[in-house]
């Protein structure tokens, strides 16, 4: 449908300097690399206010006593694969690839929505054993900070979706190629902030 | 049914205050007003399409400043209720709760609906003009900002009339500002409205960060760069890493407040000088984010009027950096007497006065700059000069309160009050004014009467130092800040009368300022392009520039390269050569900033008053807004070079 003016678009971008116009699909990369910066700021900041809650369990159960290691592991590996098949999807969409790129995004959708539910199985059965957000400070952080990276992945399956669609309806185009890399981008992030959150949460808890 | 109703209605609206009825009548006339206005007159079309769905960074910087003025004057009566109040001792003007309600919403005002988006304004008016650029990086997030902050700010300011204002300072800490101590929906609409707003304040940062950074004329290398373009960048960096601390530190007091969390409490293990710790490495570093643009603005001015290249641009770009960066390593000289410790008090005590020194650089390379210029005093070169006494002794008086065991003494006196007004409004809002003042003729087309703004200069000058200065005293004296009343044995009395003096002799500089501007636009001076003799890029297009800014980009090599132009024109060399005219590419306008911000008032909305059934669909509404955006591609146009011929001849014709 609108495929002229993709064309439109993607030509403007790449007029040159001289128009006063710039490189706009380089700007927002930029633009979205400093957005992760201040991600990372967020996150970091959550991660302080744990660290210094890790012993506020005000005598309510301990993240040693609750955490259950093989479903967390198995959170760990099916999110890492998810990093590795985006990666997968932008090796395709550089071979200008459609359909694999679009069945890549799918694959990594459905292992973040598997991630997700694992993550919500594991909340209900800690909230069943008694340590939910108001239990005691420890775990008023812990949900916060889970929760958040949590809710990073969802909104992170909301746009890769929205990507795949656009990707059917336009095809492999300056713009959408920008949209897959910066989302691959945000996607490996959360793998990152998640490798921190196993170790500084999880193993450092029950070590 | 009937009372169930009577009670909702009682509680939803703040009721029992006549100075509360008389806000509501207020605000109900104006809103009658407006709507009748924009009917009669069939304005609505052109309210939408040329305003509310801009994405046209100078309209926006417009809307910025328009809005900011008017949150000028809600923080001013707040300012002038409370010194009425403490005129005379033992006043029942204000009862004690109101008067920790006002001073709450006067502090939050001030900075964060005041002072910074009179800042993105002119981050907006200023900065793709002066580095030849013709718009911001990401219009459609600009417009977007500029919505949540004024939604926002709206958020924050239905609270007076609505539900109840929060009343726990305007930093909040807890446990104050927890569900124990403060159950009433004041403090949400605290929490909801600076997020919101917060949010918005975030992305101009980014914004700007990619706009200086990657589009600047060719030519402009990153030392060639105007002062304030530097500053805004120094600013912008100060945001990204200062906002995403208050945006975490708000969620946290959102989750104890309402989720029932224990970050903050005082059972459960939580530990409220968390709180503190973190809104004050937010709070301190944002003091300076206002306060870097300032100099900047001075830093132009002063070499405008001083008709001379700056004095010591590197060590003023050096300067701005190392105050960004200090700025961070400071924040616990807030709480020195809250017991950290020697040791920590000493390291803060430190970091804090070397900020010191890279401010004086500044100062002297001002000093410099104007020392054997051509030296002339219209309206904001006096703000400049305004500035500078001010200045140096808020700074003063900020090394006396950096000395720990001094602080032992001065904290939360009116010592404190005294030296961060001074800072506040010497620094921030006399900067700001001044920039107003120089960029005026460039974004509206025409000179603001002198006359008038020196009046308005001498009521806020000498309004401040009488209301300030008595202060310091009544500090050492022994009164302490967020008292609303006290008694005549104290021998107060005379020193706080004087200082409420002061501060209304500031409102009537405040009146001569909005009168000057009515004043102007009634008999309408045309501004020429370069009204001042400038120095930079922005100076060398029409006034108000054009939608494209620049016809042509210039090849701005050269500090002050539109100065060394015209010395070169008037030397008779032939201007440099510019490159023939091409279709410009522009973006379209949007309505989804506008819509989507709206949504997020709806769902700030229900979150305070705990509505689910509100704050859902206000969610799902922020987003459809943001999927509606992705999905769409039509998002720019071209403008065909006839278009652009006849604009510039237009411009040309007005007698530039
Ligand atoms: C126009 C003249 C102004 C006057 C007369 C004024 C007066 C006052 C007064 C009486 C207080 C309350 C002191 C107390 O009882 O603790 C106050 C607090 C405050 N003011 Fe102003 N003010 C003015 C302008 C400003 C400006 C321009 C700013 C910021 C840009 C500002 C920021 C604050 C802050 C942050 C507080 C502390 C609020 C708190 O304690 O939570 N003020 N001001
Ligand atoms: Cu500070």
């Amino acid at each position: 449908m609108a495929k002229s003016e993709n064309l439109n678009v993607s030509s403007a971008s790449h007029h040159g300097g001289d128009d006063g116009h710039h490189d706009l699909e380089g700007m927002r990369v930029m633009g979205f690399w400093i957005f992760l910066i201040t991600d990372f700021i967020m996150f970091g900041t959550l991660f302080a206010t744990f660290i210094v809650l890790n012993d506020s369990t005000a005598g309510g159960p301990t993240g040693a006593e609750l955490f259950e290691m093989p479903g967390i592991i198995a959170e760990t590996f099916i999110l890492l694969t998810s990093s590795f098949t985006s990666g997968l999807a932008v090796l395709a969409m550089n071979r200008g690839n459609r359909k694999a790129l679009i069945g890549w995004l799918a694959v990594t959708v459905l292992l973040g929505l598997s991630f997700i539910s694992l993550e919500l199985t594991e909340f209900f059965t800690l909230v069943h054993e008694g340590a939910n957000i108001s239990t005691s400070a420890f775990w008023t952080a812990f949900y916060t900070l889970v929760g958040t990276h949590g809710l990073h992945v969802s909104i992170g399956l909301v746009w890769i979706t929205a990507i795949m669609i656009q990707l059917a309806r336009h095809g492999i185009n300056p713009v959408t190629k920008r949209k897959v890399n910066i989302v691959s981008l945000y996607w490996h992030f959360l793998d990152v902030v998640w490798i921190f959150v196993l170790t500084i949460v999880y193993l450092m808890e029950v070590m | 049914m009937w009372d169930n109703i009577k009670e909702f209605a009682s509680e939803f609206f703040v009721t029992g205050d006549p100075l509360i009825y008389g806000a509501d009548v207020s605000i109900a006339l104006t809103l009658i007003a407006v709507v009748t206005a924009l009917t009669y007159f069939k304005k609505w079309t052109w309210l939408w399409k040329d305003w509310l769905t801009t994405v046209d960074h100078k309209k926006i910087g417009i809307m910025y400043v328009i809005a900011s003025l008017l949150m000028l004057f809600r923080g001013g009566v707040d300012a002038l209720l409370m010194r009425t109040q403490l005129a005379v001792p033992d006043a029942e003007f204000l009862s004690p709760e109101h008067y920790n309600q006002i001073f709450t919403t006067h502090g939050v005002i001030m900075i964060l609906f005041m002072a910074m988006p009179l800042m993105f304004g002119l981050f907006n008016l200023v900065i793709p003009l002066q580095i030849g650029a013709r718009d911001v990086a990401f219009p459609f997030l600009n417009s977007l900002s500029f919505w949540l902050f004024f939604f926002g700010a709206m958020l924050f300011n239905v609270s007076f009339v609505i539900g109840g204002s929060p009343d726990a300072g305007w930093l909040s800490y807890p446990p104050l500002s927890g569900k124990d101590f403060s159950p009433g929906v004041g403090q949400d609409f605290y929490i909801w409205g600076i997020q919101i707003s917060g949010i918005g304040s975030l992305m101009t940062g980014i914004n700007f960060i990619v706009t200086i950074l990657k589009m600047r004329a060719p030519g402009m290398k990153l030392m060639k760069m105007p002062m304030f373009t530097w500053s805004v960048l120094s600013s912008c960096l100060t945001i990204i890493l200062a906002f995403p601390i208050l945006t975490i530190t708000l969620a946290l007091l959102f989750i104890d407040r309402y989720l029932g969390g224990h970050f903050f409490t005082l059972d459960s293990g939580g530990n409220p000088m968390m709180y503190i710790n973190l809104i004050w490495m937010w709070g301190h570093p944002e003091v300076y984010i206002v306060i870097l643009p300032a100099f900047g603005i001075f830093s132009e001015i002063v070499a405008t009027f001083s008709k001379k290249r700056l004095f010591g641009y590197k060590s003023m770009v050096f300067a701005l950096m190392a105050i960004s960066i200090t700025s961070f390593f400071t924040w616990a000289h807030h709480f020195f007497t809250m017991g950290t410790g020697a040791n920590v008090n000493a390291f803060f005590a430190v970091t804090t006065m070397i900020i010191a020194i890279p401010t004086g650089v500044k100062v002297f390379n001002w000093l410099f700059t104007m020392y054997r210029g051509r030296l002339s005093f219209p309206t904001p070169m006096l703000w400049m000069l305004g500035f500078i006494p001010c200045f140096v002794v808020g700074g003063m008086t900020g090394v006396m309160l950096s000395v720990a065991p001094a602080d032992f003494q001065f904290h939360n006196s009116y010592f404190l009050i005294a030296h961060f007004h001074q800072v506040l409004i010497g620094g921030v809002a006399f900067g700001y004014f001044a920039g107003l003042y120089y960029w005026w003729p460039k974004v509206f087309g025409f000179k603001l009467d002198e006359k008038l703004g020196k009046w308005a200069f001498w009521f806020w000058n000498i309004g401040f130092y009488v209301c300030f200065m008595p202060q310091y005293v009544l500090g050492l004296m022994g009164m302490t800040r967020r008292v609303s009343t006290y008694g005549w044995d104290k021998g107060w009395y005379d020193l706080n009368l004087v200082s409420t003096i002061g501060g209304f002799l500031m409102g009537i500089g405040f009146i001569f300022q909005v009168w000057q501007i009515l004043h102007s636009i009634k008999f309408m001076k045309k501004a020429p392009a370069d009204p001042w003799d400038g120095r930079t890029l922005e100076w060398s297009i029409p006034s108000p520039a054009p939608v494209y800014n620049f016809a042509t980009i210039p090849r701005a090599e050269g500090k002050d390269w539109y100065w060394e132009e015209k010395q070169r024109i008037a030397q008779g060399l032939p201007p440099s050569p510019r490159p023939k005219l091409e279709p410009i590419h522009m973006p379209k306008n949007s309505g989804i900033p506008f819509i989507m911000s709206a949504f997020w008032f709806v769902a700030g909305f229900g979150l305070v008053f705990d509505w689910l059934w509100m704050a859902i669909p206000g969610f799902i509404g922020i987003v459809v807004c943001m999927l509606a955006h992705s999905f769409n591609y039509k998002t720019d146009y071209y403008i065909p070079v006839d278009e652009i011929k006849r604009t510039e001849a237009a411009a040309a014709g007005r007698g530039v």
